[in-house]
């Protein structure tokens, strides 16, 4: 185990001062997802253009540094992605935390890719990798117009 | 009293937790066990295994008074009339469940009231809210005042001339308020109504006595207890068993079975259905044995003085927040760091090896009212020693410099 791995830096800061969030101004999907065990929620906002880019997106809810840092860098990187690129980059990210080394999707630039990275000596700790998933599962929940909550306990 | 000696009397201690001595302080969750009752388990399956109140083979006497024999020692220790007022639950869980689902159906209408705390463990709210539904009964909750107690006012501006049941913890998980349950006992008995006592967190820590107490339900987790996991005690008064419906059917809690009809077994064979969690039930005579040999007085008055020495160590640290500051404290302490998460704090403890619980603590009504999402929480067991604070405090001060503050 490597607490320095899990509690890096950009994690810190990220955990204390969140980006984008807020509510996004005329958001178009959203979707809201929990963590009953812990308590962690989310509220994913997102704003697309007429061609399904993201014109922005943001998020409120509150949790662990790991919930907060994750949904605060999985919002920087995913501006401005279309609908494919968004989800092939959540794909990636999942996959990673599971069981992979590295990120092989093209859509993030090699410094993204660092910076979201930074997220996986979360893989050390089986018991905070929903931490670090519940904002990816929830913003694939919005993309997808889920009507329903999500519980990061039935993933 | 050694504590030394005690805590050699647990295996777990002996060894090294991801290379750390290990700092239990997860004991309102689960206490550790005994070599005696791991012992008593092995024993029980390789010499002595039958299966109990069937056969009549030398086995099968031999368990079934092994079996019985707990029942008589829980009687005993528990100060209950009866070992008939004795019966076995795979946990608290259930015995709150078989309290309120025989209760419910035999006494609840629509309408009537049930009392509960804001202090209220999930396991003695969620069997309630089910008769909500089936029974259309209401629930009410006693608030908490600024110290996170219960007192005796806050159970009378409650109760209303519809409350039927007043059911409520002995011993807060969260705040570590110990409720005045004899008072609130003898208030709700003036007015005839019954008392269910949630004894999860009293049991292990403070000296029972049924009689005196007076309760007509207490709930007992034997786990909590220096004993096995999937077993649980519930007591009860005869007249109360006597006159309720059985909870489940099954082998073991009828008289005599007929196509036309059953009539169902004596107590407490008629609460008993099915094969019991046999080998737990007989270990457990050795929890019982082991807090017997040390006394619990003189654990309550050893946690008292562990758990103080805590709550003065971390008042002292800042930005550490206590959650309730109760007069009379059990072995709890809860507590919040400014501008870490709960989830961070255990995450970084249990690298120390210092094991504490952070969540809602099924708590959620509570956390709820008290503007919370999750909090930490130290509590302790009978082989915890003051320097277990000393090594809680030397890892929230790491937590700390992690985060800065």
């Amino acid at each position: 185990m490597n607490l320095k791995e899990l509690y890096q830096e950009i994690i810190l800061d990220h955990g204390k001062n969140p980006r984008n969030l807020r509510k996004s101004e005329n958001f178009n999907k959203d979707a809201k997802g929990h963590n009953p065990l812990c308590g962690d929620n989310v509220h994913i906002f997102l704003k697309l253009d007429e061609k399904k880019k993201i014109e922005d997106i943001s998020f409120e809810g509150s949790g662990c540094a790991i919930s907060m840092a994750s949904a605060s860098i999985m919002t920087e990187l995913l501006n401005g992605k279309n609908e494919s690129q968004t989800k092939e980059i959540i794909n990636d990210f999942l996959e990673m935390i599971k069981n992979k080394d590295k990120l092989d999707n093209d859509n993030l630039n090699e410094n993204e890719k660092t910076k979201l990275m930074s997220l996986s000596g979360v893989k050390q700790y089986p018991m905070r990798v929903k931490c670090a998933t519940l904002a990816w599962h929830t913003l694939t929940s919005a993309v997808n117009d889920s009507q329903e909550d999500l519980n990061i306990e039935k993933i | 009293m050694n504590i030394e000696n005690i805590k050699k009397e647990f295996p777990i201690f002996s060894n090294k937790v991801q290379n750390n001595d290990l700092v239990y302080l997860d004991s309102a969750n689960s206490s550790q066990k005994p070599q005696i009752v791991i012992d008593r388990i092995y024993d029980f399956y390789t010499k002595e295994f039958s299966n109990v109140g069937r056969s009549v083979h030398y086995l099968a006497v031999a368990a079934t008074n092994f079996y019985e024999n707990t029942r008589k020692s829980v009687q005993k220790y528990i100060n209950a009339e009866f070992a008939d007022e004795i019966v076995f639950t795979k946990g608290a869980t259930e015995a709150i469940n078989l309290v309120a689902n025989t209760f419910g159906q035999k006494f609840l209408n629509e309408g009537d009231d049930v009392l509960l705390t804001e202090l209220e463990h999930h396991s003695n709210y969620v069997p309630w809210h089910f008769l909500r539904k089936t029974k259309k009964i209401n629930i009410n909750f006693a608030e908490i005042n600024d110290f996170g107690e219960i007192t005796i006012e806050s159970i009378k501006k409650a109760i209303t001339n519809k409350t039927k049941i007043i059911a409520l913890t002995h011993l807060s998980n969260v705040t570590g308020a110990i409720l005045p349950i004899k008072e609130i006992i003898s208030l709700a008995h003036s007015k005839n109504i019954p008392v269910l006592i949630d004894g999860c967190q009293g049991a292990p820590h403070l000296n029972l006595d049924m009689q005196d107490i007076d309760c007509d339900f207490y709930a007992i987790s034997c786990h909590k207890m220096y004993g096995p996991t999937g077993l649980g005690v519930l007591y009860a008064k005869k007249k109360w068993l006597e006159v309720l419906p059985p909870y489940q059917g099954g082998g073991g809690m009828i008289n005599e079975v007929n196509k036309e009809g059953i009539t169902y077994g004596e107590l407490p064979n008629k609460y008993e259905a099915g094969t019991m969690a046999t080998a737990q039930v007989i270990a457990f005579n050795e929890s019982i044995k082991f807090l017997e040999n040390i006394g619990i007085k003189n654990i309550e008055k050893h946690e008292n003085e562990v758990i103080k020495y805590g709550e003065e160590i971390l008042r002292k640290n800042n930005s550490v927040k206590l959650i309730g500051n109760p007069k009379s404290r059990g072995g709890v302490l809860s507590f919040n760091i400014d501008g870490i998460h709960p989830h961070d704090i255990a995450t970084i403890l249990d690298e120390d090896g210092v094991a504490i619980r952070a969540g809602h603590h099924c708590c959620q009504i509570l956390h709820k009212k008290l503007n919370l999402t999750a909090s930490a929480r130290a509590s302790v067991g009978v082989y915890n020693i003051k320097e277990d604070f000393e090594k809680l405090n030397e890892s929230i001060n790491k937590c700390k410099k992690i985060f800065d503050i």
